[in-house]
């Protein structure tokens, strides 16, 4: 609980902090953290709690970037609308996607949500009206009834929605339907046999996470003013999935662990020069990817149960 | 429209189809016998192709150069194979799936640091001209040249797998692994060897298709989505699934892109056919996947019985 409040205080002052020391770029990169904390965590969800190994989430974070996107171009300012709209597109798709799917398992149900993923992709790709494969460019950020386009303002409103993010899930999976999804994961047959329809179960889990990570795409797309199908690549829905299984999976902080890092990872090897290593390889920078590459590879031999589970049991020992 | 471009197209699907189906056969054993999800399989195919530009470049002959690429790249599988995905086998899928994607990023990079973002592999001279093959259809010779390849290395494959002992053992692997391994069967070394055949058709795939696509950082991620389409349409594990799977993809994608637009824009309005022709087109083998899953939830050749 201490260590929550901390968490709280660090988070919201960080924008002051940040401001206060000449960092403000930082504002801007930390609050594509928490939109990326907010997709993960939806992910895992369904990953980490429903046991349902989604290889699709991109489709749902492309279809609320690109319906709030679309929204905006069209002339609705205001993110009450475009940010719901947003959210009941992307739990629309879920539903539909989750309904076909789930009647496969295993190996199948990770092929058939990454096919589905694939077909929204090229559904966007072929989107000639707004845009197609060069994406779609916003005028500004939705409005809130405030400004948004103050960066220390949006970052307070991907906290809150993180936040909320975090608090509906830690209720969610304590709740009597996380129970019986969780159950689901451990044992379907069972599950099923003391009379739960796993099945609907599982699919309201589905769509749920699916209109979470509508809201992170939203806010993705109004970060960034801007909306490209690459949201929607399956290397894109692969990222999210590493970073749930980076940061631990079932585990209520997997996700923003797991997009902190990642990100975090990310920017430094490409934005700072570590001396030593500019003079043995003076291009080390471009090829940040190949270190991010290293250390997901060294997290699965060594720390299989993410950063996460790595912390839980020091804190145990 | 006319039969002269049909069987045109109808050429290019199965010229398709047979690369695709060399990807899938390695993708499907591994997949099927060894029961891990490998997405660095497409990183094999960019390997190799990157190999054989290299080879053929070095030697000055294309033929010497992709068959050596071969080797090399089945090599470089196998060596991967030992040192790490030895490791992950006991895995669950996720870790597989994390691991693999590593494996992705370090395999761009590591190639990018080599050879650069992209290589170069012409078209040999004599193979560049088209071929009468009817009166009236010209194809190009070099298409023809990929489509006998593709045919030799299905047919050696069929050999391999039903008419030699290791292709018993790999059958055996691929329906029940651990009544194989009671049996006495040696996994380790089975699993080594699957892995660097796979790696070497790869290598031809991606060699073959080197002069018609680009070799580039990054070529392996889309094919790589389409041969897992195929395994799942054909059914994990078996080969012979992957095969009519390939086929299906090849020439429904080749088909669906070519005459779709055609089709549709014979009774829709011209606007909406322009756009709706190549969105339905591409989403086509997505569609036939889920189609497939949807009447057979194993694929249409399942291998466990």
């Amino acid at each position: 609980m201490i260590r929550l409040v901390f968490l709280a205080i660090a988070a919201l002052a960080f924008p002051w902090l940040a401001e206060f020391s000449g960092y403000s770029f930082y504002i801007s990169f930390a609050s594509r953290v928490l939109i990326f904390a907010i997709a993960a965590t939806s992910l895992n969800l369904v990953l980490g709690y429903g046991g349902m190994v989604s290889f699709g989430h991109a489709a749902f974070v492309g279809t609320g970037a690109y319906v709030a996107s679309i929204a905006m171009v069209e002339g609705a300012s205001s993110a009450f609308v475009a940010w719901p709209l947003a959210v009941a597109a992307a739990a629309a798709a879920a539903w539909l996607i989750g309904a076909a799917s789930l009647r496969t398992r295993g190996v199948y149900f990770i092929m058939i949500t990454l096919a589905f993923a694939q077909m929204v992709f090229y559904l966007v790709n072929s989107m000639k009206a707004y845009g197609g494969d060069e994406g779609l460019t916003l005028p500004a950020r939705p409005s809130l009834g405030f400004d948004l386009g103050n960066e220390t303002a949006f970052y307070y409103v991907v906290l809150s929605c993180l936040a909320l993010t975090l608090f509906f899930l830690h209720r969610l999976v304590h709740s009597r339907f996380g129970r019986v999804v969780q159950a689901a994961r451990e044992n379907a047959v069972r599950a099923e046999a003391i009379g739960f329809p796993v099945f609907r179960y599982q699919l309201a889990c589905f769509v749920i996470a699916g209109a979470v990570g509508g809201l992170a795409g939203a806010l993705l797309a109004a970060h960034g003013k801007y909306v490209n199908p690459g949201v929607l690549h399956w290397t894109q829905s692969g990222t999210l999935m590493v970073m749930v299984i980076l940061g631990g999976v079932g585990r209520l902080w997997g996700g923003v662990l797991g997009a902190a890092v990642l990100l975090t990872l990310e920017h430094v090897v490409a934005d700072y020069r570590i001396g030593w290593l500019a003079a043995l390889a003076p291009n080390y920078q471009q090829h940040s990817a190949l270190a991010v590459g290293l250390v997901l590879l060294g997290i699965v031999l060594f720390a299989p149960q993410g950063i996460a589970g790595m912390l839980a049991r020091k804190h145990r020992a | 429209m006319s039969a002269i471009l049909i069987l045109e197209q109808g050429l290019n699907g199965l010229q398709f189809g047979l690369m695709l189906f060399l990807l899938a056969a390695g993708l499907t054993l591994v997949f099927g016998i060894m029961d891990m999800i490998n997405l660095a399989h497409g990183s094999l195919y960019m390997l190799g192709a990157f190999v054989a530009a290299a080879l053929v470049q070095a030697t000055g002959s294309f033929a010497l150069g992709v068959l050596l690429a071969v080797p090399v790249t089945a090599l470089a599988g196998m060596v991967l194979e030992v040192l790490l995905l030895r490791k992950l086998y006991q895995r669950d899928h996720l870790s597989q799936v994390l691991a693999t994607f590593a494996l992705i990023l370090i395999f761009n990079e590591g190639v990018r640091l080599v050879w650069g973002s992209d290589a170069a592999l012409p078209m040999p001279q004599a193979l560049s001209g088209p071929v009468e093959l009817l009166p009236g259809l010209y194809y190009p010779a070099y298409r023809l040249l990929i489509i006998a390849v593709g045919l030799l290395v299905a047919i050696f494959l069929f050999l391999l797998i039903n008419k030699t002992r290791v292709g018993m053992l790999v059958r055996a692997g691929a329906s029940n692994r651990e009544m194989a391994l009671a049996m006495g069967v040696n996994i380790k070394a089975l699993f080594t060897l699957v892995f660097g055949v796979g790696a070497g058709l790869c290598a031809v795939a991606g060699a073959m298709l080197a002069p018609l696509l680009a070799v580039q950082v990054g070529m392996g991620e889309n094919i790589l989505i389409l041969a897992f389409v195929v395994i799942v349409i054909g059914g994990i594990g078996s080969v012979r699934g992957a095969l009519i799977g390939a086929l299906l993809v090849g020439i429904v994608d080749t088909i669906g892109r070519a005459f779709l637009p055609i089709a549709f824009g014979a009774f829709l309005p011209p606007q909406f056919a322009s756009a709706a022709g190549p969105a339905i087109a591409s989403v086509a083998i997505y569609l036939l996947m889920a189609v497939v899953l949807f009447f057979k939830p194993q694929g249409l050749f399942p291998a466990r019985g």
